[in-house]
């Protein structure tokens, strides 16, 4: 679905767990996520820090999407 | 006698379902689950001498620590031949079948096979590290990829010649090998080029890779303006499931209203994902898919907009046919809604 999107012209960043397949499919901006059952949550944590944490990985989204890249880039924690 | 070690997940090992795909690896004295199946088509050359069992999620989440212990386990034993899965479709095991078997080739240096249907991811990852025998996409189709398994993998302990991919059932590693031929290769070449001109079958000797890679698109210079759409494969529903998508091998998208949602609570929103345990995404959704901190980021200007619909589907066993024709079809409505940029989750 990535590769599609990109295709049309849209830049798309990838927010997923299992990196490594996120490479192989073809995503170009990629950040890695929590868990693969809560990639954007921790239900260990307290209703305020679980937002934090997943307000945190949608700005460094906002970032991938923000910046120039010339090839498949994972945009570490 | 060949010693060999079996790698399963947690299903297989009979230990549970996707709430239980968080456990860590364990190994056990012989066989479990379809290493039953496996040691019977072996052969009595060879008899399985221990069981990895490990949590898809785990080893996907820990690949390292997950690869380091596993080794460990296996070294022990101090097998000839390990083999892992087969995996079918199921990606999680695959990728973690693919790189157990890449691992323990290289560390241990005995032969490995495992066995996954064509479009897992493991696949396209680890092809060219092993040899990964094709099966088809479920489980039903165990009684032909364990016999296939079995007989590659006798065939690698034993230290035979390997045949090419089709005669051996393997799915090809981009290996190049020099054989002869009773003809010159023009006289090939020219019977080849009739064949296809009669729109007859033919089968080229130099598959060109397949290389579907789409190059990055320039950065969103203005954020602050920027118009953002969220996409998942994670399953994301409003509750009940209203389009009905299934919770594996879906053959559809579903296309989501968020005016005046602000916060996807347990009594709104829903996974239909059946590939990973829901409890988490069923209790907050957002979890999966960030509307809550979106929102927030629009009060604040951070960014222009929100899109007014998000796309979902289930990304668990679907085919890349599929999917590539859901977000084909739904790329040109972005484009259309004056979608600036693209969040797409996935679990």
């Amino acid at each position: 679905m990535v590769k599609e999107i990109e295709r049309v012209g849209i830049p798309v960043v990838h927010i997923c767990t299992v990196v490594p397949i996120s490479l192989t499919v073809g995503a170009n901006r990629i950040v890695p996520a929590i868990a693969i059952p809560h990639p954007l949550g921790n239900p260990a944590m307290s209703k305020e820090d679980e937002k934090a944490l997943r307000r945190s990985i949608v700005l460094k989204a906002l970032k991938a999407l923000e910046t120039e890249i010339h090839g498949q880039t994972v945009f570490e924690k | 006698m060949i010693r060999v070690v079996h790698y399963i997940n947690q299903f297989y090992g009979g230990i549970g379902g996707e709430e239980k795909a968080d456990v860590k690896p364990e190994i056990r004295e012989g066989v479990v689950g379809p290493g039953m199946a496996l040691k019977a088509a072996l052969g009595n050359e060879a008899d399985i001498i221990a069981t990895v069992i490990c949590g898809d999620s785990y080893f996907n989440e820990n690949m390292e620590e997950a690869s380091a212990a596993i080794l460990e386990m296996v070294k022990k034993y101090n097998p000839d031949l390990f083999i892992a899965g087969p995996a079918f479709n199921a990606g999680r095991y695959g990728v973690a079948c693919g790189s157990i078997c890449k691992a323990v080739k290289e560390k241990l240096n005995i032969p490995v096979v495992t066995g996954m249907y064509i479009e897992n991811p493991g696949v396209d990852m680890f092809k060219k590290d092993v040899h990964i025998v094709e099966t088809a996409n479920a489980a039903t189709g165990m009684r032909q990829a364990i016999p296939a398994i079995a007989k590659l993998a006798m065939k690698l302990a034993k230290n035979e010649s390997i045949g090419a991919p089709q005669e051996e059932g393997y799915i090809p590693r981009g290996v190049r090998k020099n054989v002869f031929k009773s003809e010159r290769g023009s006289k090939r070449a020219v019977d080849m080029l009739v064949a296809k001109l009669k729109g007859e079958k033919f089968e080229t000797e130099y598959p060109m890779p397949d290389f579907d890679r789409v190059a990055p698109n320039p950065p969103i210079l203005d954020i602050k303006k920027a118009k953002i759409a969220l996409v998942t494969s994670g399953g994301i529903v409003p509750k009940g499931n209203p389009d009905r998508i299934e919770s594996s091998s879906a053959s559809k998208y579903g296309k989501y209203d968020l005016t005046g949602v602000n916060d996807l609570t347990a009594e709104t929103y829903e996974t239909a994902h059946g590939g990973y345990d829901p409890t988490y995404a069923n209790i907050d959704a957002d979890r999966v898919l960030p509307v809550d901190v979106l929102r927030d980021l629009e009060k604040e200007g951070v960014i222009g907009e929100l899109h007014r619909y998000y796309y979902a589907t289930v990304g668990n066993g679907t085919s890349v046919a599929n999917a590539k024709k859901f977000a084909a079809t739904f790329a040109q409505e972005l484009v259309k809604d004056g979608v600036q940029a693209v969040i797409l989750t996935s679990t």
